[in-house]
This record gives C-alpha cells, structure tokens and sequence, in this order.
C-alpha cells in the first residue's frame, strides 16, 4: 500500500503499530456471486442485469443511507428519455430501478463503506451493525461514481471564507436539506450541475450574477444552457474565469477576468462582482481510490479504469461501469453501460463461453485489440475488444477535445477504414458514440490497432 | 460573573503557545482563563504553517529560539504519547544546490552542533538519493536532521487544551480583547482587568499569547512599543497519491538567489511544499496570490523534481507573528508587574511551544507563587484516528459505539463517532472548521463536498442552540446557508 | 417588411447541432421560420416564439418523517414559462405530511395553469 494515511511512518500516536494486523489473516465471513460497490445508477442497472443473467447472489454496497445515488438529489427532470421513452425526474428514475432491484428482492447493505477490494476479489467493508466485514465474490462491479473537482485543484487565489461551494454540495443543499446556500450568486464553471442549479438556486429565490466557463465553449448540453440560463437571462460569460475570492468569514466578493488563448487571465479585463456565494461546476473526477487499490490498471484521460469490450478490468473478474469508469452526460447511458457491466460480470462469474478467469480475458491480452483514440478523439470506452468474443455489436463511447463541425468520425481495423460517418457538430461536452460490428473484425489479425477518429472528410 | 472571580492568571490567546501555557498553569493549584478572539483554538498562526517540528539548527546559537527549539523537540514524544496527537519523528533534510555553498551547509551542522542538536551529518549525494528519489537533479548534499519531526498543529493545540481545561483551565471564546488595564485587587494587592466582548475579567497576572496581535495586547500596557509584522506563506496541499513523494522534509540551503521552499509529507498522509514569505500589513491577510503560488511551484523545484501539483487539492496561506528583531519576546514587561509577554512566536513556535508553556508558566508562578494541583492529569483520550489505528481497535470501538462504523468522510475515514466526539469535547468543535480540525474530516480530495451537509446536520444535534441553518465555518459572521428555500427577503425576483 | 413583423432568434434545443433558429413574426403570427437544420427545429421554434412551456420541479417540506425534511415535486405537465416563477412561489407556504408517494397531488391546478403539481418521490 503507498498511501501514508495509513501509517507508514510510525508515529507516537496511540495505537499506531498494529494497523491492519487483523486483515490479512481474517477469513471472509460472507460469500457472494457478485459484489457490487455502490447502489447508485449504475449500481443498481448492473446488479439487476446481473440477477437477470441468473446470477443467485448479488450483493449491493452502499454508503448512504438510501439507494439511488446522486439521482436523488437530481430533482429536476430530463432523464429516461431512452430508457423509459418519458422525461423523469432523477429520484423518478431512481424509483423505478429501486423498485426493479426490490421486485428481484436484490441483497443491499445501506450506510456501508468499502474499505478495499483485494486483486483476489476479497471486499474489506465497515457499516455499523456488523462492524468490519469481509466478502469474497465471484465478480466485482466497481460502481462508485465521481466526485466533484474542488476548489484548491483550480488554485483560485484569495481568501478562504465560508460561501465557497461545489455545485453537487449545494444541489444537495438546496434539494435535500431545504436550504439556500447564498442570495447573490456567481458561478464558475459551466458544467451540467453547475446550469442546473443556476436555475434551482433563481426559483428558491437567490440571484445569479453570471455563470463565467473558462473555455470558449460551454462543458454542458445545450438544452441546459436554454433552460437554466437563457430563460432566466443569466449571462455565460465564455474564457473567463475566477481571478480572486474576497472576504473574510464569508464570501463578499469574487474578481472575474476574461482569459487568452492560453487560459491565463488577461490583465485589465477584471471585473468584480459582490456577491456572497461562489459555485464551482468545473468537472467531475471518477472515484477511483478502491480501483487503484485493487490494481486496477486507470487511463489518465478518463481517470478511470481501462477496460475491454466485456468492461472488465485489467484485474480478473473486477469490472467496471458508470461514473467511475468515465462521467457520462445521460444517465440513460449509465444505466445502459452498467447493464452491460452486470451481465459480462455474470457471464465471468458463471464460467460461461470460455470466460473464466485468465490471462486470455484481461485487457490487453494478446486475444484482443488495443482500441487507441487519436486525431481529435480523446478517449474511447473501452479501451480493448476480443474479436473472438465481443457481441454482434459493440458500442464505443468517446469525447472530443474541441468543438467540431462537419467532421466525420471514422474507425481503422489496421489500414482498413470500417467506419465514417459525418457529424453536424461535436463538442467536448456532449459524449459521442460509435458503433463496431462484430463482422468489422473479421479480417483482424492479431496486433491490429483499432483506431478513432476525426476526419475532414 | 466574571466581574467578581479574580483569576491567578489570564492567558490572551488559545493558540498553540496559549494552550501551551495553560496547559502549563493547570499543573499549579490556582484559578486560570484563557481568552480567545476567535471561536475555537488554533484559529490563528499556529493553524496554517509548514506543521515541522525543527531539529533546532536553524536559530542562532545563544538564542532564546535556540534553546526553546531544542528543548521543545525533545519534549514532543513524551507529550505526543501523553496527549495522543500525531507526531512522526521522520527527519528533515537541507538540500545544498550548489557545490560553492557546502561551506554554508557546514557552517549549519556546526551551529546546530553548538545548539546541542544531536545526531546531525551531512549526507553526500549517493546517499541523499538513496533517501529521497525524487531529489532534484541539482542537489549536492545535504544536512540529515533525524530528530526533527511533524505533526498536527491543530490536534497539539486543541489536545493542550483539553488537557488544560480537564485539570481546571476555563476558556472563553469570541473573546476579542479591547483594553487591559491596570487595577487595584481587592485586598490592596496589584492586578490587571481585561475587558473583551463588553466583559471584564480580573486576574492577578495576564499573559499576551496574541499571535500576530500581540503588539496591539504589549503595546496596551507599555510605552516600550512593540511590532509584530504579518509574514505571510502560502503553501499547496497536494493529495494523498503524491504523498510519499518525498520521505523526509526537504528544506533548501538559502543561497545568494534567496530562500527555498520545504517540500514535506504532513501526517495526514498529504504532500505540503510551501511557505513563500512576505511582510504584509494587514493581519487578516490570509489569501493566496498567483505569484505566491507560482513561487511554490517554481521554488520547491530546485529541491525536489516532478511534483505532481495536478494532485493539488488545496492551497492556503497562514501569518507568521514576525517581530523585527527575529527573536521570541518571553516575559515580564518593564513597568507592567504582572503581565508576561509571550510574543513574536513565529517558526521554530511550535516546536517550542511545549517548553514555551513551562518557561511561561514557571515565570508566572515567580509572581503568583501558588502550590502544585495535586490531582493533575497529565494524559488525554485522543479523538481515535480510523487511518492510523489497527482495525482490531477499530473493530473494539465499533463494539462499544456503532457510529464507528458509519462513516461520514469517505476522503479521511473519518465516522460519525469521532464527529459527535469533536462536538463533545472540552473545548469542543462548534463549527465545521473544528470538526475538521479536531477530526481531519474534511480535508481530502473532494475538500468536503460529500460530508459538509452531514456534519452540519450532526452539529446542530451536538451543539446546544444550534440549528443547521446557523451553523458555521468558523464562527460568527462564517454561516454555511443563508436560510430556507424560497426564503429570500426583499422578494427582488430577477428574470 | 411591414410594421408589425419583427423577428426572434433562437437556439434550437432538439439536437446537440444547436442551430440558430430565426422565427419572423408578423401580427403575432408565424410568418417564417429560418436557419433550422431540420424540421423539428422549425416545430419547436414555433412552439417557443408562440407558447413557450416548461416543467417547474423544486422541492417542498415534508412533516413527520425520520428520513427527509423535503420532497421533490414537479408540475405533471408544461406550464406556460410566464408562470414558472408563481408557481414556485404558489409552493412557498406548501408542506406535505409523510408518508409521501411518488405522483401524489402537493398542489391542484397550480396557478390555474390546470396543471397539478405531484410529489416525484417516495417520503
């Protein structure tokens, strides 16, 4: 373990000497087909699709004290358009996979934390009725979802008062505990959470002076941009972004400036805004801290795991899905992914179609393909694919690194050009998908590289 | 009241070196107070520093600050197993970039020799890398301090408090002091009265442990001006993933070209690579600036490569109570009988700060005279650390209280038990600042975004009249929320 | 051009192409519809130029339960975007006593919009 909030030096603190003394030797008291960490979206869309493969026991981890995740404090509507073909509300849409996985009488454990998930797929967690626990499972789906990029990793220069918030932070505020972060409001960042409470904060009655976005484009769809902002004549003040935080207790004061091609501040171009609130919505970061645990193998693009076209893991029978594989924009297409997640970990933990664990099954064994994300193309989900193995078709999610217009989007199995398709437009902030077909594959020799990406024509 | 006590001595500050005093005090038979300006302890210099305790080779020899270093040093793993805070005694390292400068490293390892530091040397490069890998490419030697140490300063400070107060200390908070006066005590004998908040407080002795204000405290009782200039340093705090970056604490040999960064782990398992240093005018001038900032970055470079900042998860700045003369000011104030000054504390202070407290407290009785407490208790039961205790202690505490199994800060393992415990304290936390402080919640890569809600939710169940919505970063003027939806006074809509 | 024509731009919303979609208006009547890429950005410039409509959600107290202090609400249908901000301050006085279901009335025909305002969680 590398991490020094373990100990690694010891220390006078009481107690300090016999950490983890118990661990290694203790026996799993549990034993379960499938473990899967975290009972949010994609949580919850794996374990149903793993009950459904026939998997007899799945067991869902959970922290919080209800299942559902992040959508619960989602109040707003707009999601399952795809999957339920109506527009719900977050915790509508967490409702309806609750009830999925209650109908399936699917074993969870709320208020309960992972502590680590062991290479040989040992779950190490503690929740207050049975203290320290351990689980040894067949799979394991990693379902933890993101967090929100703080303000010390923007190096925003000032003070340090009260007022300064995530987005998510005062969604939860707001919707969950029924209380108003500030009045006079002043937004950096244009991501999806940071549009929508921009809205919800001008219903409960606080007024948001602008939203500044540090790109030249906006990190959120469209339709948020219309409904949050331009219905209420909040202004999205593009390249610009937060220079100083004034005041001492709480905040008095931001300082915006308008930044050059570089995205440093241009000088002379601050304004100050008073205001007594500053939210953050400047990018979401997957929760990986139990994958890298694990050994899990984490693509410095996504910041999460790399995974082949079954969404395993490069540790056996550990997959991943959702938030903390890559943040996603539609839940819809978390639900989808985690789907797929839930039934390749049934698939492994059952042993069916040569699927037992090995080194044949890990990403990047010599079976499969690197799928590699270049010209315009930033990442690709997943990372590898077993012609052998993979499904009729297999759907490759990516982002683009700027706004696109015109482009076509095209796929190389080796030299051979497989796919290219034209796209009105492409923005960093709206994931894009394509499609590979099994029969792309077919003349694949082993070593070809898969290849995404933008052409001019 | 207030009014009618009269305290043996009054202590103006709950920093570290305040706290340290009284917990120094506490071991005497007598009635003590400590004033504090703010809501909670350490709410000053001793919170934002480099958290070093210093091998003691820096100072001049001959110094009070020499002395003070070394003896405090040496105090802190008694008082560390005593009080259960975090101290790892982990060794520092000062980096010589430069051939041409080896006269100025040996020139140190004489003068910490003179101090009475012991076991220092100089390593050569080999072995310097050997120690830390990740050593700049420039690094020619360097001097290897193996007593020098860190820790939590908040956990000293309010740990020194706790166990002052146990063994009878009083403390008021959001005590800011406006005039202290010389008076009269009943029975003829000399005192002083201190009025803060619109309270007056009598005591027979007063010590101005002010921090960067205790000029304002000197100055109101003594011609003899004197100033205490805020220096401030501001540092970057970098993840947990880069915290094994470095093993020891780095520090740069000044050169011509000016003073180093030190690049160190904390006891949180963080990286911490800082402080810059400028004399500001404002005491309250505690923000980052972009060239403070970059001054970390490019600094900590000459000693130390490949920083990970992209791990950054938060950057600060805290004051030093710099005094000009570069000098701790400890004592009694010519033609103030009764008044002790305990100031320009600022590096090497907390390391001093244990035999600070006893130089102190030792003058105070000169004055006061006053028995031993017989029934002094010198240990305190720490807040347990999930992160730093075995899991079969931790499985025992989840025995005797559930709520150490739920876990409230996923970033610092940090559960609802050890939260309700910060609130129940003596001082305890009041706001989220001192249930971060006191637990380390908080403090980790999503800056508490997940747990702000929950702990403030806990507070309000912990802290007598304290409703969610009036619960605070760190007191009064700091609140979290302005209110409830749709709350909105002035009914100003904008759309 | 006549007097009484003038012309709105918008973007369009129904795909992430996001055209800028011009709608001129001729005595309150649509008389053209620009710059849209397909026809589903002229259906829903029309919409938004002559009747533009919204979703409301917010959330409201709920008494009586252990578990939440609020509930998330939401109108059942479009209200016309004129009435958004009365229909969150027609639920400013509103509360709902646990326990709570998802589609359960919080607020009848909200601001005579003939639109309920239904609970979209179970409390």
């Amino acid at each position: 373990m590398t991490s020094m909030a373990t100990g690694a030096h010891a220390g006078a603190t009481a107690g300090a000497g016999e950490k983890g003394g118990t661990a290694a030797a203790a026996v799993p008291e549990l034993e379960r087909d499938i473990v899967i960490v975290g009972g949010g979206s994609a949580g919850l869309a794996a374990a149903i699709a793993a009950h459904d493969a026939g998997v007899a026991s799945v067991l869902v981890l959970e922290r919080e004290p209800q299942l559902g995740g992040i959508l619960n404090q989602c109040i707003h509507n707009g999601f399952g358009l795809h999957t339920f073909k109506e527009e719900l509300t977050g915790p509508e849409y967490a409702a309806r996979y609750v009830a999925k996985a209650r109908e399936r009488n699917i074993e969870h454990m709320l208020r309960t934390t992972v502590l680590d998930v062991s290479p040989g797929r040992v779950v190490t967690a503690v929740n207050a009725e049975r203290g320290i626990f351990r689980v040894r499972a067949g799979a394991v789906v990693l379902a933890m979802g993101c967090r929100e990029r703080p303000r010390g990793a923007l190096n925003i220069c000032g003070t340090r008062p009260a007022g300064v918030y995530t987005a998510g932070t005062a969604q939860r505020l707001v919707n969950i505990d029924g209380l108003l972060p500030g009045r006079e409001v002043v937004i950096l960042g244009s991501g999806d959470i940071g549009l929508i409470m921009a809205r919800r904060l001008t219903l409960e009655g606080a007024h948001v002076a602008c939203v500044a976005e540090l790109m030249p484009y906006s990190g959120g769809l469209k339709r948020n941009i219309v409904q949050c902002l331009d219905d209420f004549g909040i202004p999205l003040k593009l390249s610009h972004t937060v220079v100083n935080v004034e005041g001492e207790r709480r905040v008095e004061a931001v300082t915006i400036a308008r930044v050059d091609d570089h995205l440093r501040p241009i000088p002379g171009t601050e304004v100050r805004y008073p205001c007594d609130t500053l939210l953050l919505s400047v990018g979401l970061l997957p929760e990986n801290e139990l994958s890298r645990q694990a050994g899990v193998r984490i693509n410095p693009v996504t910041r999460g795991a790399f995974v082949n076209d079954q969404l395993m893991t490069s540790v056996p029978g550990v997959f991943a899905c959702g938030n903390v594989l890559h943040v996603h924009d539609l839940v819809d297409y978390v639900s989808e992914e985690s789907a797929h997640a839930g039934a390749c970990a049934a698939r492994y933990m059952q042993g069916a179609a040569g699927l037992a664990a090995g080194e044949k099954d890990l990403p990047g064994a010599a079976t499969e393909l690197a799928i590699e994300a270049t010209g315009g193309v930033r990442y690709t989900v997943p990372s590898f694919v077993s012609p052998g193995r993979m499904d009729d078709s297999l759907r490759l999610r990516f982002r683009v690194g700027a706004v696109y217009q015109n482009r076509y989007v095209s796929v190389y199995v080796g030299d051979r050009r497989v796919t290219h398709r034209r796209k009105p437009v492409m923005a960093p902030g709206e994931m894009q998908e394509v499609t590979l077909r099994r029969a792309d594959l077919a003349d694949a020799r082993p070593g070809d590289v898969v290849r995404v990406l933008l052409e001019d024509e | 009241m207030d009014g009618t006590i009269v305290y043996d001595a009054l202590v103006i500050g709950a920093g570290v070196s305040g706290c340290s005093i009284a917990r120094e005090l506490s071991r005497l038979d007598g009635r003590f107070l400590v004033l504090e300006a703010e809501d909670d302890v350490c709410a000053g210099t001793s919170k934002a520093n480099s958290a070093i305790v210093h091998a003691g080779f820096d100072a001049k020899t001959g110094t009070l600050m020499a002395r003070l270093n070394v003896e405090g040093n040496a105090l802190f793993p008694q008082l560390a197993r005593e009080l259960g805070f975090a101290f790892d005694r982990i060794g520092s390292l000062v980096v010589c970039t430069d051939e041409k400068d080896m006269p100025a490293l040996e020139a140190l390892l004489e003068r910490g020799r003179a101090n009475g530091v012991p076991e220092l040397r100089i390593v050569g490069r080999e072995e310097l890398v050997r120690m830390e890998p990740n050593i700049a490419d420039g690094a020619v030697a360097a001097l290897w301090a193996p007593t020098a140490g860190i820790c939590d300063p908040f956990a000293l400070t309010a740990a020194l408090a706790e166990s002052a107060a146990t063994n009878g200390v009083s403390f008021r908070f959001d005590a800011r002091v406006t005039a202290v006066e010389p008076v009269t005590l009943e029975g003829g004998a000399p005192g002083w009265k201190v009025t803060a908040g619109g309270d007056a407080f009598f005591s027979r002795v007063v010590i101005n442990a002010a921090g960067v204000y205790a000029d304002q405290i000197h100055n109101m009782v003594s011609a003899d001006t004197l100033t205490i200039v805020p220096r401030r340093g501001e540092y970057e705090l970098l993840d947990t993933t880069a915290g094994g970056h470095v093993r020891h604490t780095v520090f740069m040999l000044p050169t011509k070209m000016g003073k180093g960064v030190l690049v160190t782990p904390t006891v949180h398992g963080n990286l911490l690579v800082g402080p810059t240093a400028d004399d500001i005018d404002d005491k309250r001038g505690t923000q980052t600036t972009p060239a403070g900032l970059e001054a970390v970055r490019r600094k900590s470079a000459l000693t130390v490569r490949d920083i990970p900042f992209r791990e950054t998860i938060t950057s600060f700045s805290g004051l030093r109570a710099h005094q000009p003369g570069h000098e701790f000011i400890i004592g009694p104030v010519a033609g103030a009988p009764g008044f002790l000054d305990c100031a320009g504390i600022e590096s090497p202070g907390l390391t001093a700060s244990p035999a600070i407290g006893r130089m102190v407290a030792a003058q105070a009785n000169d004055i006061l005279g006053l028995p031993r407490n017989q029934s002094f208790e010198p240990r305190r039961r720490p807040i347990p650390d999930l992160k730093r205790i075995g899991q079969g202690e931790w499985e025992r505490l989840i025995e005797s209280d559930p709520a150490y199994g739920t876990i409230v800060c996923r970033c610092c393992r940090v559960s609802e038990a050890q939260i309700r415990d910060a609130c129940r304290r003596v001082p305890g936390a009041r706001s989220l600042d001192g249930v971060k402080h006191r637990t380390g919640a908080c403090m980790g890569r999503c800056q508490a975004g997940f747990c702000t809600p929950r702990i403030m939710e806990i507070l309000a169940e912990e802290v007598d009249g304290l409703s969610m919505e009036d619960v605070t970063k760190c007191g009064p003027g700091s609140r979290m929320v302005v209110g409830h939806d749709k709350q909105a006074e002035g009914g100003e809509r904008h759309d | 051009m006549s007097q009484e024509e003038k012309s709105v731009t918008l973007t369009c919303i129904r795909c992430p192409k996001g055209c800028q979609v011009t709608v001129t208006l001729a005595g309150g009547e649509v008389a053209a519809v620009t710059g849209n890429g397909c026809p589903r950005g002229d259906a829903y410039a029309r919409k938004e130029v002559t009747d533009p409509t919204r979703v409301v959600t917010t959330v409201v107290p709920v008494r009586g339960s252990d578990v939440a202090r609020m509930v998330s609400v939401k109108t059942a249908g479009d209200v016309p975007k004129a009435k958004v901000l009365d229909v969150v301050r027609a639920l400013s006085d509103v509360s709902m006593a646990a326990p709570v279901h998802i589609g359960d009335v919080v607020l009848a025909d909200v601001c005579g919009t003939g639109v309920d305002v239904i609970a979209t969680k179970d409390v």
